[in-house]
């Protein structure tokens, strides 16, 4: 069976499994195809017993908050899953039954929702996560060798997840980059090296290309030769 | 010279600070607004001529008044998920000023009658949520939301709610359904949101620069705001430009300007030595135009008559260094990653799209490929649930048509290329 495939079959959510990932289309795309069949012999879904699903209190704590924002329950299915995320690492069946047992949904519900996310990861992660936009406008200024230049820097160290990603909405520093969830562009190929030590030596990375610190459109860019 | 509304104040440091932004005369618009009835500011609403800046360009004043009336729960939910390739403007206003967008919520709230408003703000943009969070906090504490605002007899609650990455939760169905908290599928319309949105409640749906701009029509009156700009798009619209320009960033110019003023004279071009071969006006959903087109003026109805359209209100330029291909490539993967699969024309049409596109780059077409492309995308227009199939298919469409030589040249080279 291929690990990446939708269908599900055989997927279940027992605490043991910690380490399975969520099944999703070999593409990477959202809709998850029919290659293996589904498992008629699986019980029916069932919403966890809260009894006996342990869930760390203050993880607990959090999913009620958020639940509590929204008129409807199932609306905090995104915030809960990036919370149990967050706790764990990763999208983990574990991790799943905890935010489906205080939602008080069936884990395939909340499977379903999670394998349709870029954000959420369904297989262990590394610890950093960056995010390399390689859509049009950051492609056009060089981020395919961008994205090259930091998957050799990694050099497959599993602590540093770097991925493709689409349009991150800041064009205006392209190419750029998302390290854990903050912005950094424009950056030089030549910056990759760089980041993945500061990231090693988990120092800040490349504080003076921070998105936040400054404005946009800054004189920086003005000198910037556009593109490779 | 352009006139300055949104990016007024931009640079104003602190500006994301409520004190500031009162100094700067914040939340005035907010109190003339609450002393009017709704209608009365429906009508100023509709008097500006205000089209919304999230893709559609739909009337914004006309869409708040189809909400029906009448004592029950209804939505208001602000779209911020920005996934549009070459859109990056409702970042930087929610990052700078995010108590205009606050604002500009509940003057919607009032003259639309709803009662519960939510920003759906993509995943990603995790800085501005946060700025977003502590805002809203300051404006709780204001008395700018919650129950009888300011004494008068509106109440708003306020939810922000954080994407998880998909584009299609964009559209404004897909969007419900997610903050629902669902996967991102799209729903089929009638019924529209008005009357059936959010847990099945009459629901207004606007973008962030849209709803930014309502404190300013308050402020300056409808009609005046509809002088700015010209007949058919008034206003001012902050732009997004980006790729081979020189200066990239938002800049925010009066409705009906030259593009080429934008392109060359705000943005500074494409570098030295090189032409703008082809430019998206408004996102990368948008056909493409060319050198040829570059004095249209930039507004919704001249860019349409263009064959073209002003969607996101996003520049992206391309000069002559790239190979057209690369760009339809780099789009029809997008769109085939995006694609929520629920409709067969689009979730096999953008897959079929790349593969063809992949067929020419590796030399192994025929020129009656791209009369093939060319169908796909015929069969994929009109034929979906949303229009992010067309998204995909009018800009590849008007490329296949604008730059067929190029691919048919780029074919004939691969071919050589591979029988050396
Ligand atoms: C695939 C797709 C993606 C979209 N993405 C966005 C988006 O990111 N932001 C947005 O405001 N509108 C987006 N829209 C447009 C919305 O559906 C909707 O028209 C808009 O939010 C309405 O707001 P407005 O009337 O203020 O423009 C998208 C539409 C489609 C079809
Ligand atoms: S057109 Fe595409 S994205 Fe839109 S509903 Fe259909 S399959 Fe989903
Ligand atoms: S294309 Fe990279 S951020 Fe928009």
């Amino acid at each position: 069976m291929s690990p990446s495939n939708g269908g599900g079959a055989g997927f279940e959510y027992n605490q043991e499994l910690g380490g399975r990932a969520i099944p999703r289309s070999r593409d990477g795309s959202r809709s998850p195809g029919w290659d293996d069949p589904v498992d008629l012999d699986k019980d029916p879904a069932a919403v966890p017993d809260p009894a006996l699903i342990d869930v760390p209190p203050e993880l607990r704590r959090e999913f009620e908050e958020i639940i509590g924002r929204y008129p409807e329950r199932h609306s905090a299915a995104l915030p809960v899953l990036a919370a149990a995320q967050r706790h764990h690492g990763w999208c983990s069946p574990q991790a799943i039954l905890q935010a489906a047992s205080v939602m008080r949904v069936t884990p395939g519900y909340l499977t379903s929702v999670a394998t349709f996310y870029d954000m959420f990861e369904l297989a262990p992660s590394g610890r950093h996560q960056v995010y390399v936009c390689t859509n049009i406008s950051c492609s056009l200024r060089g981020a395919d060798e961008l994205y090259a230049a930091l998957e050799a820097a990694v050099d497959g160290d599993p602590d540093i997840n770097v991925r493709h990603f689409e349009c991150l909405g800041a064009c205006d520093i392209a190419p750029m980059v998302s390290v854990d969830q903050v912005y950094y562009g424009p950056l030089q190929t030549s910056d990759a090296e760089r980041l993945v030590a500061d990231l090693r030596a988990e120092r800040e990375p490349l504080p003076e290309l921070a998105l936040a610190l400054r404005p946009n459109a800054d004189a920086a860019l003005e000198e910037d030769e556009a593109a490779k | 010279m352009s006139s300055l509304l949104l990016m007024r104040d931009i640079d104003e440091p602190g500006l994301a600070d409520i004190a500031v932004y009162e100094r700067r005369g914040g939340y005035k618009s907010l109190r003339k607004a609450l002393a009017m009835t709704s209608d009365a500011v429906l009508a100023e609403l509709d008097a500006s001529g205000l089209r919304g800046r999230g893709g559609a360009g739909f009337p914004a004043g006309r869409k708040a008044s189809f909400l029906p009336k009448g004592d029950m729960d209804k939505y208001l939910v602000c779209n911020a998920d920005e996934s549009e390739p070459g859109t990056f403007k409702d970042r930087e206003l929610m990052q700078k000023s995010p108590h205009m967008l606050i604002e500009g919520i509940v003057i919607a709230a009032h003259a639309a009658g709803v009662n519960h408003a939510f920003i759906y703000i993509r995943g990603e943009y995790e800085e501005q949520a946060k700025i977003l969070d502590l805002a809203i906090a300051q404006a709780r504490a204001n008395g700018y939301i919650g129950e009888r605002i300011l004494g008068s007899g509106v109440s708003l609650s306020l939810v922000l709610h954080r994407g998880a990455g998909a584009y299609i939760c964009g559209e404004e169905t897909g969007l419900l359904d997610s903050l629902e908290g669902k996967r991102g599928n799209p729903r089929l319309k009638p019924p529209f949101p008005a009357i059936e949105g959010l847990y099945g409640g009459p629901t207004l749906i606007n973008n962030v620069e849209t709803l930014a701009t309502m404190p300013h029509i308050i402020e300056m009156g409808g009609a005046k705001y509809a002088k700015l700009g010209v007949s058919g798009s008034s206003g001012t619209k902050v732009v997004s430009v980006s790729g081979h320009v020189t200066r990239p960033g938002n800049y925010e110019i009066d409705l009906g300007i030259p593009s080429r003023e934008i392109i060359y004279d705000l943005a500074g071009g494409p570098p030295a030595g090189r032409q703008v071969k082809l430019w998206f006006p408004g996102g990368s959903s948008a056909p493409v135009l060319t050198a040829e087109d570059l004095d249209v003026p930039y507004d919704f109805d001249s860019l349409a008559k263009a064959g073209s359209m002003l969607g996101s209100g996003a520049i992206i330029v391309v000069d002559d260094s790239t190979p057209v291909l690369d760009v339809a490539l780099k789009l029809a993967k997008f769109y085939r990653h995006e694609s929520c699969g629920k409709c067969t024309p689009c979730r096999e049409g953008t897959n079929w799209t790349v593969r063809m596109l992949e067929r020419i780059d590796g030399g192994e077409a025929t020129p009656m490929d791209l009369d093939i492309m060319a169908s796909v995308q015929d069969h994929i227009i009109g034929n979906c649930l949303c229009v992010l199939g067309d998204a995909m298919a009018m800009p590849i469409g008007s490329m296949i048509v604008k730059f067929r030589d190029e691919f048919e040249a780029h074919l004939q080279s691969r071919q050589l290329a591979g029988a050396i």
